[in-house]
């Protein structure tokens, strides 16, 4: 039993050999190593923000808001394709998440729900073959009836609005030129945003805290505002200003031209009277309706809006055909700045709020780093000592055993690109104490045997395969734990389960195999001396 | 290979030492359940001082521009600015501050705007080191998952035993277990000490570590069924636990070396973590050996099992050995 043929002595070697190589890099400035040839591995070993330091921010959409948002369109699509069908109809409003509309006459009814139905939209898993209808068209009570959103329905537009907010808080994230930002989606209606080595999240939260809809309205031509409020007229709304100056105003729903028919923002400086200001252009359909409405409205005014905010309200002198135009503001040379970003960007689908941030600062990462590598050491050379002190000869192997998981374990955690964080380097040094026990149970085992009374060779064969039997038991049930640790944990837990699930993998191969080699070619050396060995267990 | 030095280690545990550890199996088993009763009540009357990730609000850590930082001055600054409850205390070296602020009334924005104003007052003359901030909707479901992982691990832990082992095994395993989880927890409740998300990480180790150590024993306690068909269960236990006795303590002194190398020097952030694991790898040995082994002996283990009886259970035993046959390769 322990005999090693060659071809496995040599892949034990090279294992270990490419456990070394792997290991390398992280000793190695990253100048140093972009003159090494392009064959030579030179990842390093992936720290986790709270050893790097930067930004982690959690982001929920707001799901009331996509349904608001959709509900709205609903409401437009109806009233249009009623209009277009020469339906007349009473009443179009949002009640209880549907929208209702009352028609004019009881009659219409089917063949309103024939027109209506064509809104109904079929989306589905096109792998699957499944489909599923996003809307739900029912004739009530006296010509009354009801569009409502399913819940399939409403969660594919989840969905895609979660698809589209990632793209355009990516674009913001990088617009701020920060390295490798980590932009995902978590769960269904959340975004998970790391920027390693961010510390300031101000400008960041400010950011992507806006949605940034930009929307271009018709003022009432007649109605002021105090009579909007108390009777706005249909279709028109009362939009609120943060500004004094430019105040509130009564203005159409229906924006003339949206944020989305931008093709460019960018902060300037007014010429006259060298305010901060923002210059942008459309492109060619929305320069075309903006054209049209400023012919019709020569010396009225219209509103900016962004984010139902009026920002200001200017009057129209001439019509502005060229699709370009500037939008001036009490602006400070940041927010405009930030809002030309936002707007070159894209809108967000909907609401973003934060619902979880951790930032770490560097220096905070470097002294964990320094305390992890502090007590790494110690903890090391106190293992290898009592090891040594216990066993000798064959504790000296543990420690060879050990040095080999420890280079294993950060070769496969580079390799993995996993990251390293605070907790993983204690599930590092505990990893270390788990190989130990590994060792523990093989010598104590040949130390039995030998008290049996076996020979040397018989100890240790009987030795190691018994307490395999053990070893792996006792790693399998700590796996099933880095595993519901790694399933359930986010963030640092999960760091941490990865951190320990590679330890107990690498433990087996170096405590076991590597240590049983190094035994095996110490009883070779050793059998030309004498003949009866005493193990210097 | 010569040229390593050939010596014997210092086997300075006594091997032909028979502790009676079943002898005071009753003791124990009862010095064990006052313990988890007590913890129970320790944590039902003082509850947990969970940390942001559980109760949400902020945390943020910062350190004095210049020289240790005024407690008291911050104390009365934020306290001026109507965010509730806040907490200030040093953080390792002098000119370092923990500061916690509750939860805000209010949603996930609320939060953000609390954080927004403490870190406004103290601009200038602190900067930051970490920031934490957890909403409402975010804290709720870590608590939650938080005690799903514990649950599931052992649910994990104890269905593997059982495969492996008998039910009696598992049983043990998830007592002492539980044991081991519930000391842990009302240590950190009765000393009111932070209980966050990687308080729960150190809980799931724990459970992998004092498992291991159950596993060895109830290991040897399966091999030994089957050599001394005869011998007394009560003394075969006992003879397991004073076999596996010596690699318990080594293995256990180095990982509490380690760990006391952790805890000192690991750093502020992490201490409460090594703490846990400390604490748990202790608490861990000790069940292992007062508890899991001593209550099959209050079970009683199915010994037909090891191949001297009837017909049924000989094909389990050598539906057994197969598999064992199988992991040997």
């Amino acid at each position: 039993m322990l005999h090693f043929s060659t071809w496995k002595q040599v892949a034990i070697i090279l294992t270990c050999l490419m456990g070394l190589l792997l290991v390398v890099p992280n000793f190695i400035s990253k100048e140093t190593m972009a003159q090494w040839p392009r064959w030579v591995p030179k990842t390093q070993l992936n720290l986790g923000l709270d050893l790097r330091g930067g930004a982690h921010l959690l982001l929920s959409m707001e799901v009331a808001d996509v349904r608001k948002d959709w509900l709205n369109t609903l409401r437009g699509d109806a009233s249009k394709r009623l209009r277009e069908a020469k339906i007349p109809f009473t009443a179009l409003g949002i009640t209880n998440n549907a929208v209702q509309v009352r028609l004019a006459k009881t009659e219409d009814a089917d063949a309103a729900l024939k027109t209506l139905r064509g809104l109904i939209q079929q989306t589905g898993n096109l792998m699957l073959g499944t489909s599923i209808t996003d809307l739900e068209v029912t004739k009530g009570e006296g010509g009354l009836i009801r569009l409502a959103p399913t819940e399939a329905g409403l969660q594919h537009r989840i969905s895609s609005a979660v698809s589209a907010a990632i793209e355009t808080v990516r674009r913001r994230v990088d617009a701020m030129g920060t390295t490798e930002p980590n932009i995902v989606r978590q769960g269904s209606s959340r975004i998970l945003v790391q920027v390693p080595g961010l510390q300031d999240t101000a400008q960041l939260k400010e950011l992507i805290g806006k949605t940034a809809r930009l929307t271009f309205h018709e003022v009432h031509a007649s109605a002021s505002v105090e009579e909007g409020r108390q009777r706005p007229p249909a279709g028109y709304k009362v939009y609120e200003s943060d500004d004094k100056e430019e105040g509130a105003q009564l203005l159409n729903e229906t924006p003339v031209v949206r944020g989305d028919e931008l093709v460019d923002a960018q902060p300037g400086f007014d010429q006259r009277t060298n305010e901060p200001i923002i210059t942008f252009r459309f492109n060619n359909a929305g320069a075309r309706k903006f054209g049209n409405f400023t012919k019709d409205h020569v010396n009225r005014p219209f509103a900016i809006v962004l984010d139902d905010k009026v920002i200001s309200a200017p009057v129209i002198r001439e019509p502005i055909l060229g699709g370009s135009g500037q939008i001036s503001g009490n602006f400070t040379v940041e927010t405009a700045t930030q809002l030309a970003i936002q707007l070159r960007s894209g809108a967000l689908p909907a609401k973003l709020t934060i619902v979880e941030e951790r930032t770490v600062g560097p220096s905070l990462g470097a002294d964990s780093i320094e305390a992890g590598k502090l007590a790494g050491i110690i903890g090391g050379i106190a293992t290898i000592i009592l090891t040594i002190l216990a066993y000798g000869t064959f504790g000296i192997f543990a420690c060879v055993g050990l040095i080999v998981h420890g280079l294993l374990t950060v070769a496969l955690m580079s390799l993995a690109g996993s990251a390293l964080t605070l907790p993983g380097i204690a599930g590092l040094v505990l990893g270390i104490a788990m190989a130990v026990d590994a060792n523990v149970l093989i010598y104590e085992r040949i130390r039995e045997e030998v008290r049996a009374g076996r020979t040397a060779i018989a100890a240790i064969d009987a030795g190691f395969t018994r307490a395999f039997i053990t070893i792996a038991d006792s790693q399998l049930t700590t796996l099933a734990c880095a595993l519901v640790m790694f399933w359930l944990g986010s963030g640092p837990i999960r760091g941490f389960a990865v951190t320990l699930t590679i330890g107990i993998c690498t433990s087996i191969f170096a405590s076991v195999t590597v240590v049983r080699l190094l035994i095996y070619y110490w009883l070779n050396s050793n059998k030309r001396v004498h003949r009866a060995i005493e193990l210097p267990v | 290979m010569r040229f390593i030095p050939n010596f014997k280690g210092f086997d300075f545990f006594p091997h032909d030492l028979r502790l009676p550890f079943m002898r005071y199996k009753g003791l124990c088993l009862a010095l064990s359940i006052i313990g988890m009763a007590l913890s129970l009540l320790i944590i039902g009357v003082k509850g947990f001082n969970y940390g942001v990730d559980f109760k949400g609000g902020s945390m943020l850590e910062v350190q004095s521009v210049s020289g240790p930082a005024d407690i008291s001055a911050l104390r009365e600054k934020l306290g001026k600015l109507g965010l509730g409850a806040v907490q200030i205390q040093q953080f390792g070296a002098p000119s370092d501050v923990l500061i916690r602020i509750e939860q805000q009334p209010g949603g996930d924005a609320e939060q953000q705007a609390a954080l927004k104003k403490a870190t406004d007052a103290l601009a200038g003359q602190y900067t930051q080191r970490r920031v934490e901030v957890v909403g409402p909707a975010v804290s709720s479901e870590l608590r939650m998952t938080g005690f799903i992982a514990v649950f599931a691990g052992l649910l994990a832990i104890v269905a593997y035993v059982w495969f492996r082992f008998e039910w009696q095994f598992a049983l043990g395993a998830i007592v002492a277990l539980t044991h081991d989880v519930l000391l842990v927890a009302g240590i950190f409740s009765l000393l009111h000490l932070e209980f966050d998300l990687s308080i729960v990480a150190a809980l799931l180790t724990i459970l992998g570590y004092s498992v291991n150590d159950t596993v060895v024993v109830s290991d040897r306690i399966r091999e030994n069924l089957r050599k001394f068909k005869r011998m007394d269960l009560n003394e075969l236990l006992n003879l397991s636990i004073n076999e596996t006795l010596s690699r318990t303590i080594l293995t256990g002194c180095t990982a509490i070396v380690v760990l006391v190398a952790l805890y000192i020097f690991g750093g502020e952030v992490i201490r409460n973590f090594n703490l846990a694991m400390l604490l748990g790898v202790v608490i861990g040995t000790y069940s292992s050996i007062f508890i899991a082994a001593p209550l099959l002996g209050y079970l009683g283990v199915k010994r037909e099992w090891v191949g001297t009886a009837p017909k049924q259970s000989d094909a389990s035993a050598a539906r057994r050995a197969r598999r064992e046959n199988l992991a040997l390769k």
